[in-house]
């Protein structure tokens, strides 16, 4: 037969670019987050900076990264979920020379589990994804470690393991699995604990100083207090969409 | 045609061998890498991207530069380029495989790679970056093989290569593009929220580039007696001239739109760069004899008489090139990320394991280079004596 | 035969690499089950351990998508009908809680190394 190679050939290749039409739908129909729901639950943090004293601080840093397996790094390559800030760094383009002591009031910071986050939308893997009830997640089996996450954060909320972090861990939380080295990780809004109905274990410390509850529902604690008092969220002239609330 | 690279003088051996001891060195560093982390590194939780990743930021536009020949040679049958044609191409593929090693070398859990195929993202701009860098190896791959054996066999290619040949054009142009989307769409990092970043990528490409295949052509004619012929050097530092004029103007309209507008957010990366930021300011030399050696460069290529003299075109394009490099491959990813976002000051160097790991990567893609050249300058000679 | 020594010298070559699994261990003792060390407090796993050894690992593997991915923590076993929470630590460690007479005698003696435990904190003082 002439030419049999050739059809063959020919053929062969039609079949697989047939073959790679329903894989290839289903991969253009996957998005990339953004999009909260309207209905359902949309957790949410509001820190009232009036109530959030160096001491709280201290244990909502303490009780998050001893009970996550936080390692406690004291270098540049360092690992951070929530930690304190000063009201300048967290809000630069708030700040003016007239507020003298202010300007440096220490308050916390963590991920802000934007609506819009592009972390989620830079994430080649989907190992950060944003679930439905709002929460940012961090897939830390699939997570490839390339920090185009961290790129992409425009707060500094993602911390990468550079070093193993077993290695300056002092003591660890069985309940709770420590990461690897080579994984970005960030506050997940304690999802372990809202799975057994509890509160974040931040907000559980804080003495009132920081509420957690359904931005959805306006009949929610969060809700009356953002209703009722000034807040602002960090740079929200980016689009992002934060989560939490600062009242000031 | 493989056999080519396998007969060589005692020169040709002797620089694989070198080659191999380097990426020798550069395997033991990166072995180091996969048992500590990338904790070896220079980087941090606040510049998160370094010399990899900047290495392969720049070899990309490095890369692009193959479509400079076809171009002219292909859309508007400018002969003259035929000969060194192959040398772009081959080089592509060298500079296409050594950004996909940096890009390994940079990540975390490489042992994880192929998640970015198994769960694809085409939200993610780091997902098409795999799939034109990878097409744009196979396209130049196919392309200068195809075209190479014709040359060997002394006829025409086949009808079917002119299809990838004329998709390279659009997809030399799509992978830097891509590259720098990867920076130009992140809404925290001021100095590369901006719309101009892939035309700046693209044009210190288009210099750099053919800076690089001017520089390799005369180590060809050097140690292979290879002849690209007349002219067609001077022509290229054209387009090295040319190309650099626009990245230096780019660069000027972005000075403009910064200081002019007097924003702190986009400001503060310049500052950094060039006069430091609250007293720190590693990379302000290195960003001055950036700017310097380019205008040099220009300088010296804008005259023709220079452009046709060995000398004056190889000291250009070797300014031109280290000053596009310092500029890409030092002062975007230090210029990115300093300052951070919360106004924070962490400065970049890279550490000498990491540069242990990157001798090694360069080496082993001027093997490869190595090889491919000698290859197509063996088949030319071939057809030449016969 | 051009070369006939080196070829003939290269194919005995290959073939004694081909066939290395097949005679290295001529003369040593045949595989035996390693003896695991079962739990105390506990009669029945999640499945039937029959299942298990054939399937825990595609069981782990489908449980932490379902768990971290898209928050189905519950599984249901379909030998007792049973409702028990999906997780390596607080559910399989929990029962099987001594990771070197258990997980590992089968890991070791079959060369497999699982990355579990890099980040799940094995129970009995494992690193």
């Amino acid at each position: 037969m002439k030419n049999s190679r050739r059809t063959f050939l020919k053929i062969a290749g039609l079949a697989a670019l047939g073959w790679g039409v329903r894989p290839a739908g289903n991969l253009f129909a996957s998005s990339g987050g953004g999009h909260g729901s309207a209905s359902g639950v949309h957790w949410g943090m509001v820190i009232d900076t009036h109530k959030l004293t160096d001491a709280i601080i201290e244990k909502c840093v303490e009780i998050c990264h001893s009970i996550h397996n936080v390692p406690t790094i004291d270098s540049k390559q360092d690992i951070k979920w929530v930690w304190k800030a000063p009201f300048h760094s967290l809000f630069p383009t708030q700040d003016h020379k007239f507020l003298k002591d202010l300007s440096h009031h220490e308050t916390l910071s963590l991920c802000n589990h934007c609506e819009n986050p592009p972390c989620v939308r830079v994430c080649p893997t989907k190992a950060t994804f944003q679930r439905e009830d709002g929460i940012v997640m961090m897939d830390f089996h699939r997570c490839i470690g390339c920090r185009y996450c961290m790129a992409a954060c425009p707060y500094g909320s993602r911390s990468f393991n550079y070093h193993d972090p077993r290695k300056f861990l002092k003591e660890t939380t069985p309940e709770f699995p420590t990461r690897a080295m080579g994984v970005v990780e960030k506050c997940e809004f304690c999802a372990e604990r809202l799975a057994e109905g509890k509160l974040p274990a931040c907000v559980e410390v804080s003495e009132g100083a920081l509420l957690f509850g359904d931005l959805n529902d306006s009949h929610s604690e969060v809700r009356k207090l953002l209703g009722e008092r000034y807040s602002i969220r960090r740079n929200p002239g980016l689009g992002t969409e934060p989560s939490v609330y600062y009242l000031i | 045609m493989l056999e080519k690279a396998l007969e060589g003088n005692k020169v040709y051996w002797g620089w694989l061998g070198f080659l191999l001891v380097l990426m020798g060195v550069g395997g033991a560093c990166y072995w180091v890498q996969l048992h500590e982390g990338l904790s070896i590194t220079g980087m941090s939780r606040d510049v998160s991207w370094g010399f990899y990743i900047a290495q392969f930021t720049f070899l990309v536009g490095v890369a692009a530069s193959a479509v400079m020949l076809v171009i002219p040679k292909y859309l508007h049958h400018y002969e003259k380029f035929g000969k060194i044609l192959i040398l772009g191409e081959f080089n592509a593929v060298a500079m296409v495989i050594l950004c996909l090693l940096f890009i390994v070398a940079d990540l975390g859990s490489p042992q994880r790679l192929m998640n970015v195929i198994l769960h694809p993202t085409p939200n993610s701009v780091l997902f098409w970056d795999m799939v034109v860098l990878n097409g744009y190896l196979v396209i130049n791959l196919l392309v200068g093989w195809v075209t190479l054996q014709a040359e060997r066999n002394q006829i025409a290619p086949p009808n079917w290569i002119k299809f990838f040949i004329y998709l390279s054009i659009p997809w030399a142009v799509s992978i830097h593009t891509v590259t720098a989307f990867l920076y130009a769409g992140l809404p925290g990092r001021g100095y590369w929220l901006t719309a101009v970043l892939a035309a700046r990528f693209l044009a210190s490409a288009f210099a750099a580039g053919p800076a690089f295949l001017i520089l390799a052509t005369y180590v060809a004619k050097v140690f292979a007696n290879f002849d690209p012929g007349k002219g067609v050097l001077a022509t290229l530092g054209k387009t090295v001239v040319y190309a650099m004029s626009v990245n230096i103007f780019l660069f000027l309209c972005e000075v403009f739109t910064v200081y002019y507008s007097n924003i702190p957010s986009h400001k503060a990366h310049l500052d950094y760069l060039f006069f430091g930021y609250d007293g720190h300011g590693v990379l302000v030399p290195w960003m001055w004899s950036s700017m310097i050696m380019g205008l040099i460069g220009i300088g010296i290529l804008l005259f023709p008489k220079n452009r046709k003299r060995d000398n004056m075109l190889i000291i250009a394009s070797l300014l031109i090139f280290v000053g596009a490099w310092i500029d890409k491959g030092l002062g975007m990813i230090g210029g990115g990320f300093v300052p951070s976002p919360l106004h924070e000051i962490t400065e970049y160097v890279p550490t000498q394991l990491e540069l242990g790991v990157s001798l090694g990567i360069y080496a082993t893609g001027f093997l490869i280079l190595t090889v491919l050249y000698k290859i197509a300058i063996g088949v030319k000679r071939e057809v030449e004596i016969s | 035969m051009y070369d006939k020594g080196k070829v003939l010298a290269g194919l005995a070559v290959f073939v004694g690499l081909m066939t290395f699994p097949f005679w290295f261990n001529i003369g040593t003792a045949a595989y035996e089950r390693p003896k695991l060390l079962l739990p105390k407090d506990s009669k029945e796993c999640v499945e039937s351990a029959e299942w298990m050894r054939a399937e825990h690992m595609q069981l782990l593997n489908d449980w932490r998508d379902e768990v971290v991915r898209d928050g189905d923590h519950d599984h249901v076993s379909s030998v007792t009908g049973k409702t028990y929470m999906k997780s390596l630590t607080k559910t399989c460690m929990k029962c099987h809680d001594n990771k070197e007479q258990f997980c590992d005698k089968c890991h070791t003696s079959l060369s497999v190394s699982p990355y579990c435990w890099d980040c799940h904190v094995a129970p009995k003082g494992d690193k």
